[in-house]
């Protein structure tokens, strides 16, 4: 039985099993929800299964069609990779749980092959080795997830979707000559191989600040971050769910990933770091004010997104010195957000099938009439402002950690602010959701499977503030940050 | 907006100087992959080394690529709308080049995609010249009634990435790694996958140049 | 400066141009020929530098990844204009709303 489960291809099924069930759901409308739930459960057990391969076995490494690099594409996976794909796996199956029950008969049907697609992309991403490789999977990702905006119609959702195709299309085509010039570079795509064969060339840094530049605009990252909030806001809300947890997630993974083995041993300046600092607080102090202005609750959340991915961005310039507490800690933080925003916008949405909008100030009486899903809101609040126990305190103070020990006050007086405008924000949308609105509003039932997604998504944010030492340790496998690494 | 474009211009400019330079530092000779592509080629199947790139060594590409395309179209017809439909009948001169010329485009996407094994063509090019003939036949009038047909049509989609899925998956349990082709039969097994994706991609063209979802019967007013 | 070199610089000119073009223009489908523009400057450079094989032929392995370019450029092309179709249907007008971008 073991030898099952450790020769299983489990990172095979992951990219293969949600394609062929798209595929299926595509050729078989009616069966389309049935088969999107059973996939999103299978996806969970396999990524489980994986976690247990590598625990065993290391670093997961296939090259496919049996060539390996630099001629094949390569398949790998270490602990980072692990994160983000049991990352998918658990907040994409709560959102399929959720999503059950939120779309109507026609939307379901449109729904879960392009959500099955954008599964496959993001467990294809994760697992790559291979930079053109992951130009494809961006693409994937890129239409479904534009696909999926526009599902919700109007000029709202179409003008967001426009925005956000525009702007995937240019991160991509830019990330795509950057991968032209490191091919016609070092003769090879394999992340691996170019690792070893990369020297500090004006070919690089002409690649490191094209692929950067592409990644940032993907990422959100300020100020090229403008597409997020009417991308996010105006798509239905287990879509805006999708992006803000995990699509966003991805570029910043292969932005990390990129950085940590091809350019930063080689580029390293200091530049690089300060830069990126510099626009990480900026995203923090920015997104979370635009967040307190915001009178609609989709858009609060929207930009509280924005000042997340910023605290993302503050590990670079403190992992010039303590880089695996600063990595580990973007890891843990990227994990929580992703429970959190998902559980919150999955709280937006029973909110507004519950009242019928989303205006803050209208809130009525929430807490009495939706105890489950106020307190999802409650809960992943606590997450999204660092306070103890939870994900994103173990997160905030692993950087106050590194922060602190490198003497870098700015940074720690940019997460505290942070901290106090996110606090400020929250605590805004709760009190609403206790007093009682001017105007009194209709409401219709929302079905209990949607409000308790968002709760165990949000306790699950919670959660992780218990489990740091499991989780930290799986994400070491393969030593993904590289503290031990001896370049050949 | 005249002033940004005044900001823009030198911004850019110095982006094109900065990528140029990039790109002449580069080796006046780099052989990159082509000495390794030759060597392989003998195992691959077969003869034309695009075609043996794009359907063997990574072939995993292809795969996504094919998805990519279907998702497009799944895409288009999930926004909705009605297909364009043309109202007044074609002219004389169209007509007759779309009875001749369709036949002929589908003789030429045949035989693109036979000699893609030993020349240049292949799937991708057949596909295109089919989507083409598509095209053709939809600008001069022919007006779909596939409702009825919606299961076929939705299978023809599906074909190409589909066999792909399904011969990554079988190559994976009868040789251990994923579309890792035997030597002996990688030749025969290429071929089926590209005359699924010729299929697919020509019918995936039309049907992305059509709009949206192809009204049934009973929907035309 | 030897050929492949030279179609390289020009595919470099048109991913400035594209550029250019994509953040100056209001019309969407500008914007949309402008990523085109872009792309095909990109599969220019990939498709040019495969030529400094010297007598050997041209490096297969950038005119694969080009044609893959091209079937995702289609497809994302086909998706975009089929929004701004419905984005003008149901605004009047083929721009992005809210004055675009910033």
């Amino acid at each position: 039985m073991e030898v099952v489960f450790t020769e299983f291809p489990w990172g095979i099924i992951l990219i293969l099993l949600p394609l062929m069930a798209g595929m299926i759901c595509f050729l078989w409308p009616r069966m389309a929800q049935v088969l999107g739930l059973v996939t999103t459960f299978s996806i969970t057990l396999s990524v489980a299964g994986l976690a247990w391969q590598m625990l065993d076995t290391g670093v997961y490494r296939h090259a496919v069609g049996g060539w390996g690099a630099p001629l094949g594409i390569d398949l790998y996976a270490d602990g980072l990779s692990l994160l983000m794909l049991a990352t998918t796996a658990l907040v994409g199956f709560a959102i399929s749980v959720y999503s059950a029950a939120y779309f109507e008969r026609e939307d379901a049907t449109r729904f879960w092959p392009l959500w099955l697609f954008l599964l496959a992309a993001l467990n294809a991403l994760f697992l790559s080795s291979d930079i053109f490789n992951i130009y494809v999977t961006f693409e994937l990702m890129g239409l479904a997830a534009v696909a999926l905006v526009a599902l919700a119609g109007g000029r709202d959702a179409l003008g967001g979707a426009m925005r956000y195709l525009l702007t995937a299309l240019l991160g991509s085509l830019a990330y795509l000559l950057g991968v032209a010039l490191l091919y016609h570079g070092f003769g090879t795509v394999d992340i691996a191989l170019l690792a070893e064969r990369v020297d500090a060339s004006p070919v690089v840094w002409a690649a490191l600040g094209l692929m950067g530049a592409g990644l940032l605009l993907k990422t959100a990252v300020f100020p090229l971050h403008f597409w997020l909030p009417p991308a996010h806001a105006s798509a239905p809300a287990p879509v805006s769910a999708l992006l803000s947890a995990l699509v966003v997630k991805a570029s910043f993974y292969i932005l990390l990933r990129l950085w940590l083995e091809v350019f930063e041993p080689l580029v390293g300046s200091e530049g690089v770091y300060t830069l990126l600092g510099l626009l990480g607080a900026m995203a923090v102090l920015w997104g979370s004010v635009q967040a307190l202005r915001q009178t609609r609750l989709k858009l609060l959340i929207a930009y509280s997104t924005v000042a997340q991915i910023g605290y993302l961005f503050l590990a670079f310039p403190l992992a010039a010195a303590a880089g695996v507490t600063a990595w580990s800690a973007a890891a843990y933080l990227a994990l929580s957000h992703a429970l959190a925003k998902a559980a919150m916008f999955l709280a937006a949405g029973n909110l507004v099938r519950f009242g019928g909008h989303d205006r803050i100030a209208d809130l009525d009486r929430v807490v009495q009439r939706l105890p489950l899903t106020a307190s999802a809101f409650a809960l992943a609040g606590v997450s999204i402002m660092g306070l103890p126990p939870s994900g994103g305190f173990i997160g905030k103070w692993l950087m106050l950690e590194a922060a602190l020990a490198q003497g870098r006050w700015d940074l720690v007086a940019v997460m505290i602010v942070g901290g106090l405008l996110a606090a400020g924000y929250i605590f805004k949308v709760l009190g609403y959701a206790f007093t009682q609105a001017d105007v009194v509003h209709e409401s219709k039932t929302v079905p209990t499977s949607m409000e308790w997604a968002a709760l165990l998504l949000a306790l699950g944010a919670v959660l992780l503030g218990f489990l740091a030492v499991p989780v930290l340790s799986l994400v070491g496998i393969g030593d993904p940050f590289g503290i031990s690494e001896v370049r050949p | 907006m005249n002033w940004n474009r005044w900001l823009l211009l030198p911004l850019l400019l110095a982006l094109t100087a900065g990528l140029s330079y990039a790109v002449l530092s580069l080796p006046d000779h780099a052989p990159g992959l082509q000495e390794m592509v030759a060597v392989k080629m003998e195992v691959s199947g077969v003869s034309h080394p695009v075609t043996a790139v794009l359907l063997n060594f990574r072939g995993y590409d292809t795969l996504l690529e094919m998805v990519v395309l279907l998702l497009a179209l799944l895409g288009v017809w999930s926004l909705g709308g009605t297909a364009l439909r043309r109202e007044a009948p074609p002219g004389l001169v169209l007509d007759t080049l779309a009875r001749v010329l369709v036949p002929l485009l589908i003789l030429v996407a045949a035989y693109l995609l036979w000699v893609g094994a030993h020349a240049p063509g292949g799937a991708f090019q057949a596909g295109a010249v089919l989507g083409a003939s598509g095209v053709l036949l939809l600008l001069a009038g022919w007006c779909p009634r596939v409702g009825l047909m919606a299961w076929p049509l939705r299978l023809l989609l599906v074909a190409g990435p589909a066999t792909f899925v399904v011969m990554a998956a079988l190559l994976y349990m009868f040789e251990g790694q994923l579309l890792e082709f035997p030597p002996a039969q990688a030749g025969m097994l290429i071929l089926i996958l590209e005359t699924a994706a010729t299929v697919s991609i020509g019918v995936t063209l039309a049907a992305l140049f059509l709009g949206g979802r192809p009204q049934s019967d009973k929907e035309h007013t | 400066m030897s050929a492949p070199f030279l179609y390289a610089l020009v595919g470099m000119g048109l991913f400035s141009l594209g550029l250019y073009g994509l953040i100056v223009y209001a019309h969407l489908l500008r914007k949309i020929l402008a990523l085109n523009v872009m792309g095909s400057g990109i599969f220019l450079v990939l498709v040019a530098l495969a030529k400094r094989t010297g007598e050997a032929p041209p490096d297969a392995v950038p005119h694969a990844m080009v044609i893959t370019g091209i079937v995702v450029a289609v497809s994302a092309t086909a998706l975009a204009l089929t929004l701004m179709l419905k984005l003008t249907a149901e605004t009047g007008r083929a721009e992005l709303p809210n004055e675009g971008k910033e």
